[in-house]
């Protein structure tokens, strides 16, 4: 992939939405329909990308040692673990997964 | 809309502004020592440490910035790539809408003040009750937060590369991990697991079939989906309750 192009993409994107909501008047995206969508969108890219990166390897569904890293993050997070707790017990836990696993 | 209200007459200025500052160095640092975690996983996505580092400058989104590294890392084309690191970045705009009546920025500071706007600067901006401490808690939190998340993602990605076969340290989970943190709080209701549910399956059932960069996509419309579905459901139900309650005034009529 052209990881460039990808990147500028994304930094064009990105930054034209952000001036967006600071430049155009208030109200102009305000519908109740609108604001939900824009809640709930997050949420299914969100979990989409959990799930894609921790049970596929490449194009195929795989289960490895990244669903017990995810797990004992699952549990970091139930805990209220900080953020960067959340994310070295999935590291740690991995880690110790292939580690067992050979 | 309460952003437009006058600050309470109980609020101190000076106390306001303090709580500003405060909050705005906590959150920036907190939340910008993360970038740590970012140079990590763009390391093990194969990204160059000049790539990691100007996502970092450029993006400056943390989610749309994962969602990236984690595309490039499973291959297919640049536009699927962006587009759903784009799509994660869209509610960007809509704290822009928030936080421009608050700030009241000149036009000419409008484009440098656009990079900042993103979750922690919001939740920190909107806590404050003056127009003062507002713009103080937004340059203080965008600032602190842009040179942490930089600093950190350089001495990520370079102790990643230090360290070589990232996959055996773990390190693959730190993204899933990333994603997961971000969006177990947003789980608070029926419809956000819902759709949360509906967009794993999809992800999971079209990655076989689709090319690389599209399963994410496909599943970005478990959103509009869940929320026609529920709409129609919600509508449904208050037909059903409004012929109840005419069938209750025509019952009480007729006794």
């Amino acid at each position: 992939m052209n990881t460039w192009l990808a990147i500028g993409l994304t930094f064009a994107g990105c930054y034209a939405v952000k001036l967006l909501g600071l430049s155009v008047p208030a109200g102009a995206l305000e519908r109740p329909l609108v604001r939900r969508l824009a809640a709930l969108l997050p949420v299914a890219l969100l979990a989409a990308l959990t799930a894609q990166q921790t049970f596929a390897d490449g194009t195929s569904p795989a289960l490895d040692a990244r669903a017990a890293g995810l797990a004992a993050a699952g549990a970091a997070l139930l805990l209220r673990a900080p953020f960067l707790v959340v994310v070295a017990a999935a590291v740690v836990v991995t880690a110790a997964a292939r580690a067992v696993a050979g | 809309m309460a952003t437009d209200a006058p600050p309470p007459p109980t609020a101190d200025p000076a106390s306001e502004d303090r709580a500003a500052l405060r909050d705005g160095l906590g959150v920036g640092v907190a939340v910008g020592i993360s970038g740590f975690a970012f140079g990590v996983t763009a390391a093990g996505s194969g990204l160059s440490a000049a790539q990691a580092c100007a996502m970092s400058l450029l993006i400056f989104t943390g989610a749309s910035q994962f969602a990236l590294a984690g595309a490039v890392a499973a291959g297919g084309g640049p536009f699927a790539a962006a587009a759903g690191a784009f799509f994660l970045g869209v509610r960007n705009a809509l704290y822009g809408l928030r936080l421009a009546p608050m700030l009241r920025l000149p036009r000419a500071l409008r484009p440098l003040a656009a990079q900042w706007v993103i979750d922690e600067t919001t939740v920190v901006t909107i806590a404050r009750s003056t127009r003062r401490a507002q713009r103080i808690a937004f340059v203080v939190t965008g600032l602190t937060l842009y040179v942490c998340w930089n600093v950190t993602t350089l001495v990520g990605v370079l102790g990643a590369e230090a360290i070589g076969d990232t996959a055996a340290w773990g390190l693959d989970a730190a993204g899933p991990a990333v994603f997961l943190a971000l969006v177990g709080p947003m789980l608070t209701g029926t419809v956000e697991r819902a759709t949360a549910a509906v967009a794993v399956v999809l992800v999971l059932g079209t990655l076989p079939v689709l090319p690389a960069g599209t399963p994410v996509l496909v599943a970005a419309l478990a959103a509009p989906l869940v929320l026609a579905l529920h709409g129609r459901r919600t509508r449904g139900r208050a037909r059903d309750d409004a012929a109840e309650r005419a069938d209750a005034r025509r019952a009480e009529g007729g006794a």
